[in-house]
Formats: C-alpha cells, sequence, structure tokens
C-alpha cells in the first residue's frame, strides 16, 4: 500500500440473506483519483459506495481510509464519516433547515468552525454551485438538481478527503442531469478524489481516471476509460456496453 | 347561576389550579416523552427495552391508579417530600403522576412521527459525521415533532382533562370545586355542572385551534 492510497477494500464480502451483493472486492482509490464505478442494477454498486463510509455494513474484509481501518461504531466513526462526504441518489438535504443552514450545520456540530466562518464557507459553496441566490430557501422550494448541487455543498464544506456519489443523477429531470455533472467534472478537474457510482458514460469517459465495471456482486474488469469504452475485455462488459450505447 | 356568580372568585381559582397542573405536567411529559422516544431508537438494547417496559406500564394502567399510586405510595408510604406545604406538595405529587402518564403518550406519537420520517435524513446526518444524539436531536426529532403537532395536540387536550383525577390526590383543582359547589347549592347541579364543562371547553377548544393552526404551519415540506 502506498502514501497516496486513500480508499483501500480488501477482500470485502457482504450478503444480504442469501444474496450475495458483494464478492471478494478489493478496490484501491488513490489520492486525487476520479473513480466511476458501473455496471448492472443488482451488481452491488450503491452497496460498495455505502460501504465505504460504513452506511451498509460488510460481512468480512477491511475497508481502510486514509491508512486507518473503518472502527464498527462510536465516535471514531463519526470522526472518518466526516472526512468522507457522500452525495446520495435522493439528495437527503435536511428538508427541515434553509438551503444555507444544510451546508453550515455540518461544519458548525462537527469541525466546530465558529457560524460566522461557516455562514462564509457555505455562502462561498453555495455561489460555487450555482445556488448563492436561494441560500434561504428551504430544499423543497428548489429543482432536484439545484438541491443535488446543494448536497454537493454540503459534501464540500466538510473539506473531506474524498466524497463519495451513488448515483447522483438517477433522480433528476433529464434536463437536469447536466448542471449536476458540471459540478462534478469541475470537481474531478480540481483534484479531488471521487468514487462515482452512476449510468451517465458520458461523464465516466469525460471525467474518470478510471472505469471500474461490476456485474454479480463482482469487480469484472477495470481501467482506464478510453481502454474500457474502447475495448472491453470481458464478455460481461462487451454485453453490457451493447446493451446501453446503441442508443 | 347564583352559585357561580358568588362563588366565581373560587371557581377561577380551582380552574387557575387546573391550568397549573396541565402546563408543568405539559412540559414534563414533553421533556420525558422526547427522553423516552431516543432510548426507544437508541442502540443500546437495554435502553430500549427499559423504555418499552415502562411505555407499556404506565399507557395500559388507569390514570386514577397511578395518582393514586403516586398519592399513597409515594407521597403517604414512602414519605416523598418535596415541600412542607401539604397542598404544594400534593400539587407535585400529581405532577409526577401526570407526566408519568402522559410522557408514555407523547413518547408513542414522537415514535411515530419519526417513522414518518425518510431514512435518508438520518443518512445524511451520519456521512456528516453527526453522532447517534445529535442526529436524533438536530436532525430526525425535530421533524418527528413537526408531523406529531397534531397528535400532541390530542394528547394535550386530553391531559387537560385528565388533571380532574388530581383530586384523588388532594389537589384543590376545577373538579373538587365542583363537587363542593354541587354539596352546597344542591339546588343548582345542573347550572353547576354546565357552568364547570364550559370552563373546560374554553380551555381546550383553544388549544384544539392553535395545534391545528400550528400543525399545518410546522408541517415539512418533502
Amino acid at each position: 500500500m502506498s502514501q497516496s492510497d486513500l480508499i483501500v477494500l480488501d477482500q470485502v464480502n457482504k450478503r444480504f440473506g442469501d444474496h450475495h451483493v458483494l464478492r471478494d472486492v478489493n478496490l484501491t482509490v488513490r489520492q486525487g483519483e476520479v473513480v466511476v464505478i458501473i455496471g448492472p442494477s443488482g451488481a452491488g454498486k450503491s452497496t460498495l459506495c455505502r460501504a465505504i463510509n460504513r452506511l451498509e455494513t460488510i460481512d468480512s474484509g477491511t475497508i481502510t481510509l486514509d491508512g486507518t481501518p473503518l472502527p464498527s461504531e462510536g465516535r471514531e466513526l463519526a470522526r472518518l464519516r466526516a472526512e468522507v462526504g457522500m452525495v446520495f441518489q435522493s439528495f437527503n438535504l435536511f428538508a427541515h433547515k434553509t438551503v444555507l443552514d444544510n451546508v453550515v450545520l455540518g461544519q458548525v456540530h462537527v469541525l466546530k468552525r465558529p457560524r460566522e466562518q461557516a455562514v462564509r464557507k457555505a455562502r462561498e459553496l453555495l455561489d460555487r454551485v450555482g445556488i448563492g441566490a436561494q441560500a434561504d430557501k428551504l430544499p423543497a422550494q428548489l429543482s432536484g438538481g439545484q438541491q443535488q448541487r446543494v448536497a454537493i455543498a454540503r459534501a464540500l464544506a466538510m473539506d473531506p478527503k474524498a466524497i463519495l456519489f451513488d448515483e447522483p443523477t438517477s433522480a433528476l429531470d433529464p434536463e437536469m442531469v447536466n448542471e449536476v455533472l458540471d459540478v462534478m467534472t469541475t470537481l474531478a478537474r480540481e483534484g479531488m478524489t471521487m468514487v462515482v457510482v452512476t449510468h451517465e458514460m458520458g461523464f465516466a469517459r469525460r471525467a474518470a481516471d478510471r472505469v471500474v465495471f461490476m456485474a454479480e456482486g463482482e469487480i469484472v474488469e477495470q481501467g482506464a476509460p478510453s481502454a474500457f469504452f474502447g475495448a472491453p475485455s470481458s464478455d460481461r462488459a462487451q454485453s453490457f456496453l451493447a446493451k446501453i450505447l446503441t442508443h | 347561576m347564583d352559585a357561580l356568580l358568588t362563588e366565581g372568585g373560587t371557581v377561577l381559582a380551582a380552574f387557575w389550579m387546573t391550568v397549573r397542573l396541565t402546563a408543568v405536567s405539559a412540559l414534563g411529559s414533553l421533556v420525558l416523552g422526547t427522553l423516552l422516544t431516543a432510548m426507544r431508537v437508541a442502540p443500546l438494547g437495554s435502553l430500549r427495552a427499559a423504555a418499552t417496559a415502562y411505555v407499556t406500564v404506565a399507557r395500559n394502567t388507569p390514570l386514577t391508579l397511578v395518582l393514586l399510586f403516586t398519592g399513597l405510595g409515594l407521597g403517604a408510604n414512602l414519605g416523598l417530600e418535596l415541600s412542607d406545604d401539604i397542598a404544594t406538595n400534593n400539587f407535585w405529587l400529581a405532577v409526577i403522576g401526570l407526566t408519568a402518564y402522559t410522557s408514555a403518550f407523547v413518547c408513542e406519537a414522537l415514535r411515530s412521527g419519526l417513522n414518518t420520517v425518510p431514512v435518508g435524513q438520518a443518512e445524511a446526518a451520519r456521512s456528516l459525521g453527526l453522532g447517534f444524539v445529535r442526529t436524533l436531536a438536530l436532525i430526525t426529532l425535530p421533524q418527528a415533532f413537526r408531523a406529531v403537532v397534531a397528535p400532541l395536540g390530542s394528547i394535550l387536550i386530553a391531559l387537560t382533562k385528565n388533571t380532574t383525577i388530581a383530586l384523588v390526590v388532594g389537589v384543590a383543582e376545577a373538579s373538587v370545586r365542583m363537587r363542593e359547589l354541587v354539596e352546597t347549592y344542591g339546588d343548582q347541579v345542573i347550572e353547576i355542572f354546565l357552568g364547570f364543562a364550559a370552563g373546560f371547553v374554553l380551555l381546550c377548544l383553544p388549544m384544539g385551534l392553535a395545534f391545528g393552526w400550528l400543525s399545518k404551519r410546522m408541517a415539512v415540506t418533502r
């Protein structure tokens, strides 16, 4: 394991009853790397993503974040979670808090930043994702694309070492997908470490350093986007790509 | 009507006692009920079991029994003295009983409110690094409260009327005064009864309206 390995999954297994959702998964994400996980539904992509900050427990194997094994519970786990941002498919903005408060809350209560400083940072980030004017609204008053950009700002406010994206555009109307992908592409260019579960192949080609293809709980193949999309080596990846790229 | 008019001052004083009993017990029930709710969703199994046992017992015991227990059991038998003044002592014994009983209902209402909060809210809070207590206090419970404003209003109205049972502990609230008046003015039973009933309606009606209004205003839009 080298110094720059930020997220390391070693022989990770997870079962839901009889269903073996993660099979001996090994994955290493380096500092600054953008890893896009693709694959058919039910492949275990989201479970893998959620396991990295332990929203999903694992049955065996180890997950290491920046050299520290993921603690199973308590304060240590909370501390590590604060270092890894998470962006959900359904946004999950705090429904009773304003947009601004959504971005301020973690900074004040977890990072113990003075409120004034947290508000300043939140406004900067909201401007950066193009929601500055909506800061005092409630999440429900925003479009899906706007809400997801707030969610990204909320994750960024914690100065995370990495951000996990669990199908961030799957719940969006088509015309709002790009505004979210644009923000993510910018983040990727700026060197943020990202693990992105998505069906957006355009984003994978454009922004990924590495594409990981999963099927039936296994990592089937991985490689640079040009190599993977140009000439996938496994049958399963070939048939998956044939199905989604014909349109 | 003569009785109610001549005794107006004491009737009002008795209703004032009803209001005080209600207010203090409501506050206590809200605090204890919230604590019980937190225990019922705690990661520690023993806390969950303790809260569940408490709620089951308190919710399924008649209030008269609970108040007789605080009065005779805690007060007379175990000698719990909260004040040198016997009236004040009885007041606090009644508050303990009413709170112990009502908090179980507050807990159940809040717990159903928690169930209306999408699981993603807690996941988002945890992924920011918030622990169990702060996730509950900052994110899920505030949304749960907003979802159950109307049922909490019903519980408050029930509590207001339940304070009449504090007579078993010897608190001179409205129903005690009513009984005294009925004994003194035997020819005006109906008027006295209607007068006190109107008093309770006057107390409870605004509560119902206020909580209905609040519940619309506080609702979380998703």
